[in-house]
């Protein structure tokens, strides 16, 4: 009666599921301990799978099982971004997993299927898959966040951040439900058509709701509060994790929800966002000040490039978008290096997270020192790095947009976030040493060297980046 | 139709009641008990919208799993509300204000919906009556919905995962039966004679 | 309305079922008599006066016994409509409720294997 879904478009997908399945079996049928083979087949399984996203890029495109899962460039711009983070801060984790002495195949499998969950969120044509998607990632990265259960701290965290993001989920379902009764539909497409033509209270007010718990999920103020205290207390491997791959792909899920289903409410949201973009912003710069903890300042610093990113969503259109997934991607490139720099702080094997402890940095290890200089210069948006261009086509585009006030503000608290990433750069170079780390890993030291480099000479040829970001953003536009 | 119109009331009225006594309750205990209650008119509510399905699964999962669940991890955390009750004057006007303002927002969204006639079509949009909706969910969830159906069971084996990696621990010097071992034993089964106090 | 016309029994049951057991409660604070004193009210624990509270932390593994019961619980659930729209689903139908129930039997071996569904 049903024709078969058009399998190959979900192919990523259904490879990751099927070896998320088969890897549990493993891990649990070999004889000693499976973490390390787990854990390097899952990063294989990712490389496979971006593999797989990319050579369906140019071929497929459209929805499939009933148009509740959708490809297109932007999809697959996303979906890269999310698999090559995960796979990046699994390699992170499994140098970190095996350092602490930690036998827990689990881990990997639980990074699998949350990665999974994100690209299911990335592909979302429906507010029930957009949902489930969601709840998938969400509920393995609650256990990865408690993943130390012996540590106080680690249970903390994931307790805070199951209790929150629990809420966040009601909310939302709140708001779908409300999105559902006025439109009688859940599905993205036939939504757009039937809000261009009528705009109910209880869709805007649906939407809303949404929004909250979308904001939630991607950490912007003022549904940040859950941010420091699950940075700092997970793991930090999960950290780097938490950083990098459910951002990307919450935003990527925020951007497709509000300029597609919503476009026609942008009236409505728009304030909304730029409320949230701007408080975003303030928070990421002003709370990271005072902060001692490395974790911690990466968690403002992450709230507030969630502002930045999002300033391009305030703007709604292309050139918006566009300046979103440039952002992101150098946002990727520069956070996976701080954190590879943060996970080789070890002294004879003891990890440490102070700021204080990369005091004198640039004597004791040049190379590292200046490899982090680049990043914070980088993170802080200063002019020959990457992160500059980043802000900068955010920026332009809220200029092109005639929301003066928006970039006002963002260069504004830039200069401010400046203060603290300087801060740093300054403990590694201008105060007394300390003494010397542990030799980081080599997966540690390739994966800096890569960030790095991308991070520094990204002016020499930014044509690729700009130019697949504007081929995605313009897929979203499309219809 | 006046027995079901007294019926909604009275699942109505006793959920509510129910619902104000799992948070005033002082025993955690009697908390969750009043919750079963909730559940339990909560289905019958349900039942009232003719949606014999979803209340069936309410008493099944929510009344006999999810209560559970709630009752063991209250007894595992061994909660005193009292304590938790402290500074709960604090909260209560912004708590206070926060609902006002979901109820304003749900009557003002449930009038619209009553009132506005383009939502005339939307509720005409109701389930076949010709079958049931046991049925009408069945025909759907396994064929046009396979994709969520599939992905709700990967959600369950995370949570599964989840759960034993966070609180499963193996025991050392633990001594169990093997069954299986004992019956794979071959002729190596023998009797001996144990000295007092030598042991084996 | 038909529907709720043949519930109109099970609420009559319920009716009778309350009022029975609210009865019973009542009648039995009308007619026993009540005469309660510290020694009566107080609990009874071999004699001794009682050592500390009578409620103790759960072992957590009660916890993990009833969330795995829950996850089962939910799998049935979902078979409920499958074998009621079994004819109509048809074998795509069915290949997807196996599909289904094999994600939560490796979910089941994996448990097995590790030994949570052991006791001690």
């Amino acid at each position: 009666m049903t024709s078969l879904a058009n399998l190959s478009l979900a192919a990523p997908e259904l490879l990751m599921a099927a070896a998320g399945l088969v890897l549990l079996m493993i891990g649990v049928y070999q004889k000693g301990d499976a973490t390390r083979l787990v854990g390097w087949l899952a990063v294989l399984v990712m490389v496979v799978a971006g593999v797989l996203v990319l050579k369906g890029a140019g071929t497929d495109a459209g929805t499939t099982f009933k148009g509740m899962f959708v490809t297109d460039a932007f999809a697959v711009y996303a979906k890269v971004m999310v698999l090559g983070a995960s796979a990046l801060s699994l390699i992170l984790s499994l140098g970190w997993l095996a350092q602490e002495e930690i036998k827990k195949f689990e881990y990997s499998v639980l990074v699998l299927f949350a990665t999974l969950g994100m690209l299911m969120m990335v592909s979302a044509n429906d507010l029930m898959s957009l949902y489930i998607g969601l709840e998938l990632q969400s509920l393995a990265l609650y256990v990865v966040a408690s993943f130390k259960r012996d540590s106080v701290k680690s249970t903390e965290a994931g307790l805070k951040y199951f209790v929150l993001g629990s809420v966040a989920s009601g909310m939302m379902l709140y708001g779908m439900s409300m999105i559902y009764g006025f439109s009688g539909t859940t599905n993205f497409e036939v939504l757009a058509e039937v809000l261009s033509e009528h705009q109910a209270t209880g869709v805007v007010v649906g939407l809303v709701f949404v929004m909250a718990g979308l904001a939630f999920k991607v950490s912007a103020a003022p549904f940040h509060m859950w941010t420091p205290d699950v940075y700092e207390g997970a793991p930090t491997p999960v950290t780097a994790f938490f950083a990098l791959a459910p951002k990307i792909a919450a935003i990527a899920l925020f951007v497709r929800v509000m300029t597609g289903p919503f476009a026609d409410l942008i009236g409505a949201w728009q304030q909304v966002m730029w409320i949230i973009a701007v408080l975003s912003m303030i928070v990421g710069s002003f709370g990271a000040i005072g902060q001692q903890n490395i974790k911690r300042l990466m968690a403002y610093s992450s709230i507030g490039h969630m502002g930045y990113a999002l300033i391009g969503l305030v703007v709604g259109n292309e050139e918006g978008v566009q300046g979103i997934l440039i952002y992101l991607a150098i946002y990727v490139f520069m956070n996976i290096g701080a954190f590879a720099i943060i996970l080789s702080m070890r002294q004879k094997g003891r990890a440490l997270e102070g700021i204080s402890d990369l005091a004198g940095l640039s004597k004791t290890s040049p190379l590292m020192a200046a490899a982090l200089a680049i990043f914070m210069f980088s993170m802080a948006g200063i002019p020959p790095m990457a992160g500059f261009f980043g802000k900068f086509y955010v920026f332009i585009s809220a200029v092109h947009a005639g929301m003066y006030w928006l970039a006002v503000i963002g260069v504004l608290t830039s200069v401010v976030g400046a203060y603290y990433y300087l801060r740093i750069v300054k403990v590694m170079y201008f105060d007394e040493p300390t003494e010397a780390f542990d030799t980081p890993r080599l997966a540690n030291r390739v994966i800096l060297l890569v960030a790095g480099v991308f991070t520094l000479f990204y002016i020499v040829y930014p044509s690729p980046l700009l130019l697949t970001a504007q081929a995605a953003a313009k897929s979203l536009f499309a219809y | 139709m006046i027995i079901a119109g007294l019926a909604f009331y009275l699942f109505a009225i006793i959920a509510v009641a129910a619902a104000v006594m799992v948070i005033t309750a002082r025993n955690p205990v009697h908390s969750v008990l009043w919750l079963i209650l909730v559940f339990f008119n909560a289905a019958g509510l349900f039942l009232l919208l003719q949606a014999e399905f979803l209340a069936m699964t309410l008493v099944v999962v929510y009344v006999g799993a999810v209560a559970v669940l709630f009752l063991f991890v209250v007894m595992m955390l061994d909660l005193n509300t009292q304590v938790l009750r402290e500074g709960l004057a604090e909260y209560v006007p912004l708590g206070a204000v926060i609902g006002l303002i979901l109820l304003v927002e749900i009557a003002t969204v449930g009038g619209s919906w009553l009132l506005s006639p383009e939502m005339e079509q939307v509720r005409g949009a109701v389930a076949r009556t010709d079958i049931t909706n046991t049925q009408a969910l069945g025909n759907l969830i396994y064929t046009d919905y396979v994709y969520l159906f599939q992905a709700a069971g990967l959600v369950l084996l995370v949570a599964m995962i989840g759960s034993i990696m966070l609180t499963h621990r193996v025991r050392p010097g633990v001594k169990k039966q093997k069954v299986a071992e004992q019956l794979a034993r071959g002729r190596t089964v023998e009797v001996k004679k144990v000295p007092t106090r030598g042991g084996i | 309305m038909d529907l709720l016309r043949e519930y109109l029994p099970i609420l009559m049951f319920l009716g009778i079922a309350v009022a029975i057991s609210g009865i019973m409660i009542l009648a039995s604070y009308v007619v026993a008599p009540q005469r309660p004193d510290p020694e009566k009210d107080s609990a009874y624990e071999c004699g001794f006066e009682a050592f500390d509270d009578a409620r103790t932390r759960f072992d957590v593994r009660y916890y993990l016994v009833a969330i795995l019961f829950i996850i089962f619980d939910l799998e049935v659930a979902f078979l409920f409509p499958w074998a009621v729209a079994f004819k109509d689903v048809g074998i795509y139908g069915f290949w997807s409720m196996m599909l289904f129930l094999g994600v939560l039997t490796i979910g089941f071996v994996y448990e097995w294997k590790k030994g949570a569904l052991e006791w001690e």
